[in-house]
């Protein structure tokens, strides 16, 4: 009876010091990615889910170079939002490469970012891409344009624009391209009204969707280029047409203020003509080159893997079409009054 | 795990009364375990109240005058609660079967109750989704239907009642529902009068686990319900929308609510058990 007590305090005061070990451990956790100092480099890319193939590849091909010999990488990819949110929060990234630009201004007004990121040729641009439709074998529907989309009855997949940042490419491209024929803002409204009316689902990320169309689910699936050729590398069975009016979806990248200083020559070789390459074999169309044109590559998974890019004839960027994200994002994504918003809203009424 | 915990904690609490107040190593115990529940859940759970308080009224009224988000929160609740329903009566008879018979199989079977906690949930979710989904070897297609979300809750929630009844259950003294039988009730007022009585705060805490699993759930469904506002979009799907948008005020004014319905059907559980019993 008297010693008892004693080794059960013994034992609770073992889980407590047990419990502070996990919790010490998981707090170190966050010093990793600093990069060691001397030879070998750490860098930490955090990154949206699409690109991690081609950055994989790019940094194969940096490795056989002189600046990029050594060096590791550290990689963290997942959803565009949750991962600009994650780096603003505290998780250490020596570059970041995501989907939309507000998720790079994020962690520019978060201090993490230079606000010069974009003041380069490229303007904070690293991978581009357009907005496609991936129909089923033989495009039974006979779909080619637009406006096919919103005919009674064809049912369309495309990613939540609400809480899918990437998707958003996909709305812009649709309202867009209302205008670029001549329409009126009411009539592009009407037009994203239709085609939101036509969707029996809106998955959260980009890569659900692809897992919810390649399933079975829906006759289009509007996506983007580079993530159609990437389902079709890995097997998926399927085709997709280029419209003859899309949008250019451009991917930012950026170097983080504090990071490691080789995270500067890397993001230099990811820009130069072999890291577009790798870009390009993975679906991505080559930076300043939508039409592919300076570069020879057979893209597998493409329609056409010897011509992988065909010239779209009216091309629109966020630029020239729609001014700036931060602009954009109130118009078309406010959480109340948002043009995009309200139409996913009054979908559900739809029928 | 959850379980054992109110069987446990009785016998406990009866003994520390009964030495009129704390010694020094239950003392050290209270608070070992008041710290761990601080850090785990109460600091986490006010962090997301203050969050969504300091956004002022106004967020709450805005999210829940959006048509939008309120059909979410319906679903989300009204599906977990009937969800809840179907494990009362299914989680209760998988436990009776396999505590009260003798099968081959019965091993297995007992394994694979836990399978859906150990799948992480957009594994199941893609399971559901090649199952249940348009291509469907069953012949059932329930893609971006409302029985999806039903479905997948039902999927995630099916062990909590089998493994808080199923203890409890084992336990029980056979020979007063012999003696009830020799004194002439017949198997079904033995059941409801003798053996339901004992295993109801067991299926009442197993209740609250699955409502409250059904309400969080996001993972499992996202894949197979397709997120169809007004339609099949749930509670966390909206959470994510505002999240995307920087206004973390209005996610977590979401959350508020849905922490408030469920604290209110958990204690509505309790109640309703304590009842139950008491009428035996």
């Amino acid at each position: 009876m008297t010693t008892r007590p004693w080794s059960r305090a013994r034992a609770l005061a073992a889980i407590a010091v047990a419990g502070l070990m996990v919790l010490s451990a998981c707090g170190g956790d966050d010093d990793s990615g600093d990069g060691g100092a001397g030879g070998d480099t750490t860098l930490s890319i955090v990154g949206f889910a699409v690109p991690e193939a081609a950055n994989t590849a790019i940094a194969e091909e940096w490795a056989k170079t002189p600046e990029g010999e050594g060096v590791r990488f550290e990689t963290s990819y997942g959803a565009s939002g949750d991962q600009s949110r994650a780096v603003e929060n505290g998780q250490p990234a020596d570059y970041v490469h995501f989907s939309v630009t507000s998720d790079v201004t994020r962690l520019v007004d978060a201090g993490l970012v230079a606000d010069t990121w974009d003041d380069g040729e490229n303007k904070g641009v690293v991978s581009t891409s357009v907005v496609v439709f991936a129909v089923r074998p033989g495009n039974p529907l006979g779909i080619e344009d637009w406006d096919d989309l919103t005919q009674d009855g064809v049912e369309i997949v495309t990613p939540n624009p609400a809480s899918s940042g990437a998707a958003r490419w996909n709305a812009l491209a649709a309202w867009g391209q209302v205008i670029e024929a001549g329409g009126s803002e009411e009539e592009a409204e009407q037009y994203v009204n239709d085609l939101y009316a036509n969707a029996v689902s809106l998955p959260n990320s980009g890569r659900d969707a692809t897992q919810a169309f390649t399933s079975g689910t829906g006759d289009v699936f509007l996506t983007y280029e580079n993530e159609a050729i990437l389902a079709r590398q890995n097997g998926e069975d399927f085709e997709y047409i280029v419209p003859e009016t899309t949008l250019l979806i451009e991917n930012p990248g950026a170097v983080l203020e504090d990071a490691d200083p080789k995270a500067e020559s890397w993001l230099e070789f990811v820009l130069g003509e072999e890291g577009q390459r790798q870009f390009a074999l993975k679906g991505f169309r080559p930076l300043g080159d939508p039409n592919g044109e300076s570069i020879d590559v057979e893209v597998e998974g493409a329609n056409d893997p010897a011509e992988p890019f065909p010239a779209v004839t009216n091309l629109l960027t966020v630029a020239e079409d729609f001014g700036s994200w931060s602009d954009l994002s109130d118009t078309f994504f406010d959480e109340e009054s948002g043009i995009v918003t309200a139409a996913i809203a009054a979908s559900g009424n739809a029928e | 795990m959850t379980a054992a915990l109110p069987a446990v904690d009785r016998p406990a609490r009866r003994r520390s009364v009964a030495a009129g107040g704390l010694t020094r190593v239950s003392g050290l115990g209270l608070g070992v375990a008041m710290i761990w529940f601080s850090l785990l859940v109460l600091v986490p759970l006010v962090a997301v109240v203050v969050t969504a308080v300091e956004g002022g009224w106004s967020t709450f009224a805005t999210q829940l005058t959006t048509e939008q988000t309120r059909a979410a929160v319906l679903l989300t609740v009204l599906t977990a609660l009937g969800v809840t329903l179907v494990n009362v009566v299914m989680g209760t008879l998988i436990a009776w079967v396999l505590v009260r018979d003798d099968f081959f199989g019965k091993r297995v079977l007992e394994v694979m109750i836990d399978i859906p906690f150990a799948l992480p949930t957009i594994v199941a979710g893609l399971v559901l989704l090649s199952l249940y989904g348009p291509e469907s070897p069953l012949g059932v297609d329930i893609a971006n239907e409302r029985p999806a979300v039903f479905l997948a809750f039902l999927f995630v929630t099916l062990p909590f009642i089998v493994r808080t009844v199923q203890p409890v259950l084992a336990e029980l003294d056979r020979e007063v529902e012999e003696a009830a039988a020799s004194l002439g009730a017949s198997r079904f007022t033995t059941f409801r009068r003798v053996t339901l009585p004992s295993i109801t705060p067991a299926i009442a805490a197993g209740a609250a686990l699955s409502f409250a699993r059904g309400v969080s759930e996001y993972g499992s469904l996202v894949l197979l319900s397709g997120n169809l506002p007004m339609k099949t979009e749930v509670a966390s799907v909206r959470m994510l929308s505002s999240i995307e948008n920087d206004n973390l005020p209005g996610a977590t004014a979401v959350a508020t609510v849905l922490l408030f319905v469920s604290l209110v059907v958990i204690v509505a559980f309790d109640l309703l058990q304590r009842r139950l019993v008491r009428r035996g």
